[in-house]
């Protein structure tokens, strides 16, 4: 199904993705009494941050991450995407990983589970970095920046 | 193996799925979504918001929980107060977000994808999170 006026939209999919993500923050709020917020699970599975989390179940659940994709992937034809060269991809992950440490969590943390919960201080984290990636990449295309082929 | 890993475990693979089968593994899908003065494509916001509706209910039945499932109790962050600190680490976190299209759950689940470029974000993402605590630890 396709979004009128939105040609590149997957609406549907984009739905199913969202609601096993839903499933799988659920899962680990409900199992597990923590927030599925993966920079900080990040952090506490590399030592970088403490946290009532015990390291092997932080380092279980990214494993995880990658073990889904690998499932998803298995099952289509389709062609793998295209990625950032090396340079934009250090400072977009240096960035990041700076961000979402002062900021105390990023797209999952923030906005899957804090947004659901109307925390004021995910809601203005996730207004906050829906902005500056706007303005980035408004920025990055009037400077003719293309990181993607 | 035991619950204190399957729970986690299990929930990091559904999680990685979702982003998967939602495109929020395509930097260009997400970077799509960021382009919000260009050629938008919206899809971000259905995997939100499946995601966050799904959450909303799971909050109003942890609410009537004494306790998790599988754990022994519940630790949730309780922090209230808006920050410089919270506002600057997510401006920077959305610039990082915007130039290479990715944050950290797909940059995890990409690994499944196209592993080189995906090691490298998080390789960048983890030295950024450790010099973070370095420099917390200098000024303490």
């Amino acid at each position: 199904m396709s979004l009128p006026g939105f040609p590149d939209a997957a609406p549907m999919a984009g739905l199913a993705g969202g609601v096993l993500i839903g499933l799988a923050a659920a899962l680990m709020l409900l199992g597990a009494g923590r927030i599925a917020g993966v920079s900080g699970i990040a952090a506490r599975a590399f030592g970088l941050a403490e946290s009532s989390l015990p390291r092997a179940g932080a380092a279980a659940f990214l494993v995880g991450l990658p073990l889904g994709a690998l499932i998803v992937t298995g099952q289509s034809a389709a062609p793998a995407p295209a990625f950032a060269g090396t340079v934009p991809l250090v400072v977009a992950g240096l960035l990041v990983g700076i961000g979402t440490r002062l900021g105390s969590g990023c797209t999952s943390g923030h906005g899957v589970c804090g947004m659901s919960r109307l925390s004021q201080r995910s809601l203005v984290a996730v207004a906050t970095f829906m902005a500056t990636g706007f303005a980035t990449v408004a920025a990055m295309n009037a400077l003719g920046l293309a990181v993607l082929p | 193996m035991s619950r204190a890993l399957i729970v986690p475990l299990l929930s990091g693979t559904i999680f990685g799925a979702g982003l998967t089968i939602g495109g929020m593994t395509d930097p260009a899908r997400v970077r799509g979504f960021l382009d919000l003065f260009g050629r938008w494509d919206p899809t971000l916001a259905f995997v939100m918001g499946g995601a966050v509706l799904v959450m909303a209910l799971a909050w109003t039945a942890q609410r009537r929980m004494q306790r998790p499932a599988f754990a022994e109790g519940f630790s949730l962050p309780d922090a209230r107060d808006i920050t410089p600190r919270l506002v600057g680490g997510s401006a920077l976190f959305g610039i990082g977000w915007g130039i290479a299209g990715l944050c950290p759950g797909p940059g995890f689940a990409a690994l499944a994808i196209a592993p080189v470029p995906a090691a490298i974000f998080l390789a960048a993402m983890l030295a950024g999170m450790a010099l973070v605590r370095f420099l917390e630890r200098e000024s303490a």
